[in-house]
């Protein structure tokens, strides 16, 4: 084929495409693709913020049902189960070996594993879970070799709390009664007196025979042999209610005590009169008797709220300023900078601290420590913001609305302002996580205390989980896993939003 | 170069003037701690709050102030924590603790944080450099005393490598005291070394992209040669006040570590006088810090200035 036949087309064969209507561009078939779609569109593409994304929610989630969910509130503390471990009372049976309320105990002599037993047979409830380990130790005395056991053994630390001496009021003593009667659950054990089990006073779990160490005696068959008290006339008050199996009605239930009666009881049971449920834990207690659970998801729910206020009033703060610094430029703008170098020299300890003694009492703690955020916290965003205005301000089209005779808070916020949006949004993102970090840390610090208002916070509940970190990781575990999640997630969702708005930054890390 | 560095170093001392005199009329402005009612030395007390100037105006106790620590460099004495001592011996003693500390931990963290930095740009975009970067990420998102608490768990509970608290005593340099100091210099390097890392990663990354790494190649330098010569040298222009920075802010240390490792240090100091409310000794902190914060903020700058002339913050030229 070559060119020469259209060398020569006849005049006659050439149309108009149009000649009457007007030739108009073709309509978009498709929606057109906002800044927003966009940026969304390329958020979705990146994994890690995605996911991160999610962790968020989730997280967010739990603050907001944990405390919905949680039997108990923040200010529901136990005074007997402190940093005990997680447990759940169904799964606790089912011996899973998690959610069992489990801590490990080295070195259980014989003699110690005789009044775990002591519990188990008083209360109905075995408090060793499992022996893990077996350690035997031959010392030789007198001639004689005598071989001695120790056992590691998992404790169920709620039922290990067994038996303990409670006072009451004659009321209270029958309405505990009316309660075992219509439960059906017993509460109240038979006294034992003192005298009975070698003068020992301070241990309401020994109801057996015992020397003078403490060590029980056992009958022939190795069964204990009970110590209860049968003289009524020492008993505290008349008892109407369930008794042990074997009991014909000749054990006493209390002794009085100048007005009052006193008695041996079983906490757990007597948890359950008190609270209405089983002691239920799913993250644990801390040394407060503070259900973690439930003292996590307050503290988050204050860390959240309070960071996205503190970032709003910042971000509206340091734009303006910004705004200010970056449009007018020369005179102010350097005014401007040196009120922000002064306000960012003073460290943020000393201003919270300052901003707690002065004000804490005239506008309340969290008053103040607000004002100690947004003192300094905005200098950040205005760099950011004067930085993009004096990217845009000398550019065509400012120029050319301000020969149209716009007025400079239009120019500033109608035109170069939505220019300079999608930094100002990544920015913030990466706010919240920061400003979360710095009152976990003052709340940790014990600078500020936000529990009388917030109930606790995370960093609140670490200090306080710091002082048995040993003893009870989990109390340190729980709110740790929690705001390092949330930081983390924070963070990736952040770059995930900075990556999206702004393209060309993408790897960037800071 | 005299020049700028003489400007910079005067608004510096201005603006830190200027905090000073915020800080010092606010904290004498706080209410002084009163004594129960006829107690028998309030008579003393307000005799001697009047001789130190307590009752004059603030401006005039703030020259007081300055003329004490210009002559007699006198920053006035603990009312409650070391009663009767001079704060300024008070705050040396703290002084040696959190500076040991944070140098061991500044000497391993720079290199292994630039090492790590190094590699994960040259192995960009390989699993290498997405560990590093997770790694990185995780660590410097996550608070300071979540890992303090790891270490303190895995190391020195579970493990029982080190003791839990930093020993006592001022024996500084003994190696008893070294290992004592390595948990709390653990936890304050992940995130010094995440930080040299990230900043490192970042930098090269760039650099090895830009166009005279590309002439640098044509001219015939392997890649190496390159890359030590062109790339790592224009990256360090961004690297190396950091470090600078890092050196004088190993003066303020961690309120956070020191507190949890029992570390002697200011950052305990500055805790105890706020829980306290020992003003002098708080006012003495508060000098402290600002004076590191902006004198970390200073060094960055000049050594720009030094090591790229083509950087002159507020220069005119």
């Amino acid at each position: 084929m070559s060119n020469e036949q259209y060398e020569r087309i006849p005049a006659e064969k050439f149309a108009f495409v149009q000649e009457d209507k007007k030739l108009r561009d073709k309509a978009l078939e498709t929606k057109a693709r906002g800044f927003f779609a966009d940026a969304m569109l390329r958020f979705s593409k990146n994994k890690s913020s995605v996911i991160a994304a999610y962790i968020l929610l989730f997280l967010i989630l739990f603050s907001i049902v944990s405390p919905i969910l949680s039997p108990y509130n923040v200010r529901d503390t136990d005074r007997r189960y402190i940093n005990f471990p997680e447990f759940v009372p169904a799964i606790a049976d089912m011996k899973l070996g998690f959610l069992d309320g489990a801590r490990t105990m080295d070195s259980q002599s014989d003699n110690a594993m005789l009044f775990w037993r002591g519990i188990a047979e008083e209360t109905g409830r075995d408090p060793v879970i499992d022996t893990l380990d077996t350690h035997e130790t031959v010392v030789k005395r007198r001639g004689k070799e005598i071989t001695t056991y120790s056992y590691d053994i998992e404790v169920n630390m709620y039922y290990s709390i067994g038996v303990v001496y409670k006072t009451f009021s004659y009321a209270e003593y029958q309405a505990l009664q009316d309660w075992q009667n219509e439960t059906g659950i017993q509460a109240i054990r038979p006294y034992v007196n003192p005298e009975d089990i070698s003068g020992i006073k301070d241990n309401a779990n020994i109801w057996y025979k015992v020397d003078s160490k403490g060590v029980a005696e056992l009958d022939e068959n190795g069964n204990f042999i009970p110590a209860y008290a049968t003289d009524p006339t020492k008993a505290g008050a008349e008892y109407n209610s369930i008794r042990i199996p074997g009991d014909d009605g000749s054990l006493v239930y209390s002794t009085a005590k100048s007005g009052s009666v006193q008695c041996r009881i079983d906490y757990y049971n007597y948890y359950q009169y008190l609270n209405g449920r089983e002691p239920t834990f799913v993250f644990g207690t801390n040394v407060m008797g503070m259900d973690l659970f439930c003292g996590i998801g307050i503290g988050a729910r204050f860390s959240l709220l309070f960071a996205v206020l503190v970032s709003a009033i910042n971000l509206t703060i340091g734009a303006f300023y910004g705004a200010a610094q970056g449009y007018y430029g020369g005179m102010v703008d350097m005014t401007l900078d040196r009120i922000s170098d002064i306000l960012s020299g003073v460290p943020f300890v000393v201003v919270t601290t300052l901003f707690q003694l002065h004000l804490a009492q005239k506008v309340g703690v969290v008053g103040s420590f607000l004002f100690a955020f947004v003192l300094t916290g905005w200098i950040g965003m205005a760099a950011l913001t004067r930085r993009q205005f004096y990217r845009f301000k000398g550019q065509e089209f400012i120029l050319a609305a301000r020969t149209l005779g716009a007025s400079d808070g239009r120019l500033m916020f109608k035109h170069i302002f939505p220019n300079a949006i999608g930094s100002i949004i990544t920015s913030c993102a990466l706010v919240i996580p920061g400003v979360i970090s710095s009152e976990t840390s003052m709340t940790y610090l014990g600078i500020v205390d936000l529990s009388d208002f917030a109930g606790t916070t995370i960093g609140t509940l670490l200090s306080q989980g710091n002082g048995a970190a040993t003893t009870a990781p989990h109390a340190m575990l729980w709110p740790s896993l929690f705001l390092g999640l949330l930081m983390i997630s924070f963070n990736l969702f952040g770059n995930g939003l900075r990556d999206a708005f702004n393209p060309t930054t993408r790897g960037v890390d800071d | 170069m005299l020049k700028y560095t003489l400007q910079r170093v005067l608004y510096m001392i201005m603006v830190f003037f200027i905090i000073t005199l915020m800080c010092f009329v606010l904290i004498r402005m706080l209410p002084q701690p009163i004594l129960p009612p006829n107690d028998p030395h309030t008579e003393v007390l307000e005799m001697r709050r009047e001789a130190l100037g307590y009752n004059e105006p603030y401006l005039v106790q703030f020259a007081r102030f300055l003329e004490g620590v210009f002559t007699k460099f006198d920053w006035g004495y603990s009312e409650k924590l070391y009663f009767g001592r001079g704060v300024w011996s008070v705050f040396l003693e703290k002084l040696p603790a959190t500076i040991i500390v944070n140098l061991y931990s500044i000497l391993w963290t720079i290199p292994v944080g630039i090492a790590l930095g190094v590699l994960a740009a040259l192995k960009k975009n390989t699993w290498v450099d997405y560990f590093i970067s997770t790694i990185t990420m995780v660590v410097i998102s996550v608070p300071s005393f979540v890992y303090a608490f790891l270490i303190q768990y895995i190391f020195c509970f579970k493990l029982r490598w080190f003791p839990f608290l930093m020993k006592s005593g001022t024996d500084w340099f003994s190696w008893d005291m070294f290992v004592s100091m390595i948990p709390a210099v653990l936890s304050l390097s992940f995130g010094v070394i995440a930080g040299f890392t990230r900043t490192t990663r970042a930098e090269l990354t760039e650099v090895l992209t830009s166009e005279f790494m590309l002439l640098a190649r044509t001219k015939g330098l392997t890649k190496a040669q390159a890359t030590v010569r062109h790339a790592l040298r224009n990256c360090f222009v961004v690297v190396v006040p950091g470090i600078f920075g890092e050196f004088i802010g190993i003066l303020g240390g961690s309120l956070i570590i020191e507190g949890i490792f029992a570390i002697p240090g200011v950052g305990g100091l500055t805790l105890n006088a706020i829980n306290g409310l020992d003003y002098n000794i708080f006012m003495l902190s508060t000098v402290f810090y600002t004076a590191i914060g902006l004198a970390a903020g200073l060094v960055v700058d000049i050594s720009y200035g030094f090591i790229d002339p083509r950087i002159r913050v507020g220069s005119k030229k």
